[in-house]
């Protein structure tokens, strides 16, 4: 490897034999460009399916009404079904020990906010101040709404990202007055949501308030909890499994509801979804590794062509040096260290022009289901070397082979 | 310098074995400029590639300059070929991507000597065939008759003890292959022993000993009056 000597002899080969070069270089280039966009767009597939579902926390649990579908105990079907905070409040007291985040919300229909000239329609919700946690909403300014503000009935609001930008512009919110519907709510906070701009186009208040000066009375709308982590999976599943029946259960003796009705109350278990997702996300990462991998290999298979190639088309000058002397194995040398030159640089130069490419649009690629292709550095490196070690034992064998044979027989070779 | 005895080489083609060469024995002693000839097909370049260690022998003795070439290693072989053989082919054999001067610092390479050194004993090789001036030529670049020189340059460069020449002047026109015999003789005169294959009677008249092949077996074997091939140039 580190013969002089024969460095100078395999440039003088590459210059020589820029074509051949030149392709050789190519398909490698190519086949690890290629590789490195797909598993890029792997990551990117499978990053834009986890924010999808990582709006909101990933364990969350939550309850909303619905219409009955039968009729029970002497009352019509088709009942709308409404929640009270006494059904909040009971399940709160009933599993307080076992619940890590809960909130119930109040929604304010239709209302205009607005901030001096700026005005727009957003979501208006009452909650409690786990409600943050629920949402995985991120405090960017000021404070979350906190115990104080219920017990006081405090009119104070936190807003989304969109909403500050839509009303304030680049302005600081916090300490200023929004109205709502009419009536002035002080901003403590603003904050993001990984849910974009949908979940950002949100004010959020105190529940106490809302219900107050909304006149919600004891009305809300829905519920959600979530139960602390666990480090096995399938007892969180279990221990939310059995949380939600006894809601469920709970909640249609309160309502008067059938036990086999189903649309009467809705309950959505996340951890369940979870396990859809991640066994998605999975299936999504294995094919990509399978689709890389089949690349790897034609890859391989097509530097073992090219190297079957290069030495069919060097036997006649295989047959010459070895004329004048050389030896099987500085023939064997020859051949590989050539490739292997070429194979690692071509092979490099692709590697560094695909990561090019995802860090200059990667950053910008932002759908539903494609986000922010990336790929992991060490594998892709990895992937190289493979590919050049594998295109080195695939070209070994026709070298060596053509590195054994009789020299009158290489002569003759035309 | 060169000692055969009783040589056989067959050849296989499909179920048929060709019988070439049929138990050749010939002496060459150090010095000589000896001519090999005989018609087509008659086991001359067969016999000649095994000299050179080219091709191997079925049967028989070969010892150059008292070492018995006989089932040598690859690498044995490479050694010997680079020591103490120079070929040159009909059809020159040279490396068509390589430069005229690169061309015979290649045996010097396998030799492990250093590129300066090399390219300096080149172009002494080079002088002496008298093609200095085209160095850098890539061999497409150049005449026949330059090339056979670069090709004889090549074989040089080594210093070898044997000189093989397999119808070196075959592709050649009548005066550039008395040039190409002249040269041939300027180095058998500085003592290098030299064999060359030809099918022609004034190529083999300018050597000094001719050895005819008819069937595999040698049939005539005479000294003879050189012509030096100056004379008519
Ligand atoms: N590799 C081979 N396989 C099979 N037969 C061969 C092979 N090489 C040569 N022969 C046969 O061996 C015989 C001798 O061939 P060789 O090349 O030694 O002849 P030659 O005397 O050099 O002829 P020419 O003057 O035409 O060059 C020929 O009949 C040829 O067909
Ligand atoms: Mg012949």
């Amino acid at each position: 490897m580190f013969d002089l000597e024969r460095w100078e002899e395999i440039f003088e080969t590459i210059r020589k034999n820029k074509l051949r070069t030149f392709l050789t270089g190519l398909s490698v280039l190519s086949g690890i460009f290629i590789l490195v966009v797909l598993l890029g767009i792997g990551q990117g597939i499978q990053n834009g399916i986890e924010t999808q579902f990582q709006n909101d926390a990933e364990n969350r649990i939550s309850i909303w009404p619905g219409r009955t579908s039968v009729e029970y105990k002497g009352l019509n079907k088709d009942r709308r079904i409404q929640f009270k905070n006494r059904d909040y409040d009971h399940i709160v007291r009933k599993h307080e020990d076992h619940l890590q985040y809960k909130s119930s919300l109040y929604r304010i229909w239709s209302s205009m906010v607005s901030y001096k000239e700026e005005s727009g329609n957003f979501r208006v919700e009452a909650v409690y101040p786990n409600f943050q946690f629920l949402e995985n909403q991120d405090m960017v300014e000021g404070r979350y709404l906190n115990h104080n503000d219920l017990e006081n009935y405090r009119k104070v609001a936190v807003i989304g990202n969109k909403v500050k930008n839509d009303l304030f512009g680049k302005t600081p919110a916090v300490g200023k007055s929004v109205e709502i519907s009419g009536i002035n709510f002080k901003v403590v906070g603003v904050f993001s949501d990984p849910g974009g701009e949908r979940e950002e186009s949100l004010v959020a208040v105190p529940i106490t308030t809302g219900q107050r000066v909304f006149n919600g009375g004891d009305n809300i709308r829905n519920m959600s909890f979530t139960l602390p982590p666990s480090d096995n999976f399938d007892k969180a599943l279990e221990a939310s499994n059995n949380f939600t029946a006894d809601i469920e259960k709970q909640l249609k003796e309160t309502h008067f509801v059938a036990p086999e009705d189903n649309s009467a109350i809705s309950i959505n278990n996340s951890l369940k979804e979870a396990k859809r997702i991640y066994f998605m996300v999975s299936s999504i990462k294995i094919f990509f590794w399978f689709v890389g991998i089949a690349t790897l290999l034609a890859g391989v298979v097509g530097v073992g062509n090219v190297m079957l190639i290069i030495v069919k088309e060097r036997t006649k000058e295989i047959g010459i040096r070895k004329a004048l002397g050389a030896k099987p194995l500085s023939i064997v040398g020859m051949i590989l260290h050539e490739a292997i030159f070429i194979t690692a640089i071509a092979g490099f130069l692709g590697l560094f022009l695909g990561m090019v490419l995802l860090d200059s649009i990667g950053p910008m690629v932002k759908s539903e289901f494609l986000e922010h292709p990336t790929v992991n550095f060490q594998v892709a490196v990895a992937t190289v070397i493979i590919l050049v070690f594998a295109g080195a034992i695939a070209g070994f064998f026709p070298a060596w082979k053509a590195a054994r044979i009789k020299p009158i027989e290489a002569l003759n070779d035309e | 310098m060169i000692k055969i005895e009783n040589l056989h080489k067959s050849y296989q083609t499909g179920a048929n074995s060709l019988h070439v060469l049929k138990g050749l024995n010939l002496n060459i002693k150090e010095g000589e400029l000896v001519s090999i000839m005989g018609s087509s097909g008659s086991g001359k370049s067969t016999f000649l590639n095994i000299l050179g260690i080219l091709d191997e022998a079925d049967e028989g003795k070969y010892l150059l300059d008292g070492v018995p070439i006989k089932n040598l290693s690859e690498k044995k072989a490479a050694n010997y070929r680079n020591k103490f053989l120079g070929f040159i082919f009909q059809s020159f054999n040279l490396i068509g991507y390589k430069s005229a001067i690169d061309n015979v610092a290649l045996p010097l390479y396998y030799q492990g000597m250093k590129r300066a050194e090399r390219l300096d004993r080149a172009m002494q090789y080079l002088e002496k065939v008298g093609l200095a001036d085209w160095a850098t030529h890539l061999p497409n670049q150049l005449s026949g008759g330059q090339k056979q020189r670069i090709a004889i340059a090549r074989a040089l460069a080594s210093d070898p003890k044997v000189l093989l020449a397999d119808e070196p002047t075959g592709a050649l026109d009548t005066k550039t292959s008395y040039e190409i015999m002249n040269l041939i003789q300027e180095i058998n005169d500085e003592g290098k022993t030299i064999l060359v294959v030809t099918h022609e009677e004034d190529i083999a008249e300018m050597t000094k000993r001719i050895v005819h092949l008819r069937d595999g077996v040698i049939i005539k074997d005479t000294p003879v009056q050189q012509k030096r091939a100056l004379d008519y140039v």
